[in-house]
């Protein structure tokens, strides 16, 4: 697993990184392993007003339907598109073009209760539960 | 507890990703599902279906009790031919769907689902009083491995001298040689593919599984999961037993009318059966593709005309043509291809509309 130290890491198996006030959000590593091949993305709308642990996207792979959770509260400021042609980017660049949202912090110390890439680890190698 | 087939400590050995799926663990994918889904669509994929149940029926009734518990005419059958039928209650319903493999006119075997074992034997040995048969479960002491694909002749070809490349569809060998082991080979499947399914002893199949990969890796054959047999069953609109038959889903219903054979005489369900076929049923197994964004799942509701007409009972993107496609049971006015439908997903109707079955058909068949 190959989890960027510069991140944070929700046990929900998000991802964040911030610059400035705008945290992008996607799922781990770990997650899109966990779910299999991606098939559909449903990203969230611009605009839209965000409670950390609220369900925010949907990433179904050919089996399983599982609903991604922001982690941060602010709104949406911005969304991967792409997703909506190519959601193997999810499995391809979890990290990378996989991204999912970028969120305008309202409570940026919200980061405080998000894991490091250490911490992250620890809690997925336990089963991520 | 979930039981683990004779190919558990095989499939942790290739990387299998295990998940338990009626009662049994097994694995769900290897690397992927779409890459074994393509493996098997463009050379050959090799499933653990050691699961499936097995139960011999023999002695002098045998082909009258087969002719009362299933829907399809045993009578037209030929030794070493198999035949596909569903078996019904007598209100029409779906006990189960299996194969019928014919070793003589005395002496049959059937091949059940694995979620469905114990009810099968339950209810076929209640229906054989009055006949003089013998039944005998054998699902304990039966493994399988189905080697599906366009490559699949080829790499048995390389482990057996016996004639698989003469055996026609849905026939099989009832005792030949594979790398030295004995098996029953038949030429049936659930992918919609050309392929072989081995049917062998418990202690023989890893040896025939690593055998079969030897063969078959310089082929493009690839180890094959219960997802990918999903997407491919699914694409060929195979029905599964829980989603297209069910206790509450009749043959007729589910579209496999040519398996229902009022014309043999007394069967289980058949004054039901024979009028739904007479007037048509008032729901059909349907299929559909999404026309807007989202994928539609098992459950969902289908909506038509501003109100519920119907059930998805399997939905998927399909991986060979790159589209999101379901099955539904719907109202029978809207089975017809080109009908506009929707699929509730999430609480949103998403567009959707009726297009013919199968999805997928193989070239030549």
């Amino acid at each position: 697993m190959n989890n960027p130290q510069e991140l944070k890491y929700s046990r929900e198996h998000e991802w964040v990184r911030v610059e400035g006030n705008r945290a992008t959000v996607g799922i781990t590593d770990f997650a899109q392993h966990q779910l299999g091949d991606v098939v559909f993305v449903e990203v969230p709308t611009v605009g839209l007003a965000v409670t950390a642990g609220q369900k925010f996207s949907v990433v179904e792979s050919v089996k399983a339907v599982s609903d991604i959770y922001t982690p941060l509260s602010g709104t949406v400021v911005a969304v991967n598109d792409a997703l909506n042609d190519t959601p193997e980017k999810i499995n391809e660049e979890p990290y990378g073009a996989g991204w999912i949202a970028v969120i305008e912090m309202s409570n940026p110390g919200e980061l405080d209760a998000l894991l490091d890439a250490a911490g992250y680890e620890k809690f997925a190698a336990e089963g991520g539960h | 507890m979930a039981e683990k087939t004779p190919l558990y400590e095989t499939h942790l050995k290739y990387g299998g990703k295990i998940v338990e799926f009626g009662g049994w663990l097994l694995p769900v994918q290897y690397g992927g599902i779409i890459a074994e889904h393509r493996a098997v669509r463009e050379k050959a994929g090799l499933f653990d279906v050691s699961h499936m149940g097995e139960v011999t029926v023999k002695g002098p009734d045998a082909l009258a009790y087969l002719q009362k518990v299933v829907t399809n005419d045993v009578a037209k059958m030929s030794d070493n031919q198999v035949q596909y039928s569903p078996m019904c209650y007598p209100d029409g319903g779906t006990v189960d769907d299996l194969l019928i493999y014919r070793y003589g006119p005395e002496d049959y075997l059937l091949v059940i689902n694995a979620a469905n074992i114990a009810k099968d034997w339950d209810w076929l040995r209640d229906n054989g009083a009055g006949f003089d048969v013998k039944l005998a479960n054998l699902s304990a002491e039966t493994a399988q491995l189905a080697l599906q694909g366009p490559a699949a002749q080829a790499i048995m070809a390389k482990l057996t001298g016996a004639p698989v490349g003469k055996l026609g569809y849905y026939w099989f060998l009832p005792a030949a040689e594979v790398a030295g082991r004995r098996v029953m080979i038949s030429r049936t499947g659930y992918t919609g593919e050309d392929g072989f399914e081995l049917y062998c002893r418990p202690e023989d199949a890893a040896y025939l599984w690593e055998t079969v990969m030897e063969a078959g890796t310089p082929l493009g054959l690839a180890p094959a999961g219960l997802g990918c047999r999903d997407t491919l069953r699914f694409e060929a609109c195979m029905p599964l037993y829980g989603h297209e038959l069910s206790p509450e889903i009749s043959p007729v219903e589910a579209g496999l009318t040519r398996f229902v054979r009022p014309e043999k005489g007394d069967f289980n369900g058949r004054p039901v059966l024979a009028a739904q076929l007479e007037a048509g049923p008032l729901r059909k197994i349907a299929g559909f593709a999404l026309t807007e964004r989202g994928v539609a799942r098992a459950e969902y509701p289908v909506l038509a005309d501003g109100r519920r007409i119907g059930t998805v009972t399997t939905g998927s993107y399909a991986p060979t043509l790159d589209k999101n496609l379901g099955m539904a049971l719907v109202e029978a006015a809207y089975a017809k291809p080109g009908t506009g439908i929707a699929v509730e997903i999430r609480g949103k109707a998403v567009a959707a509309e009726i297009i013919p079955r199968p999805f997928y058909k193989r070239e030549g068949k």
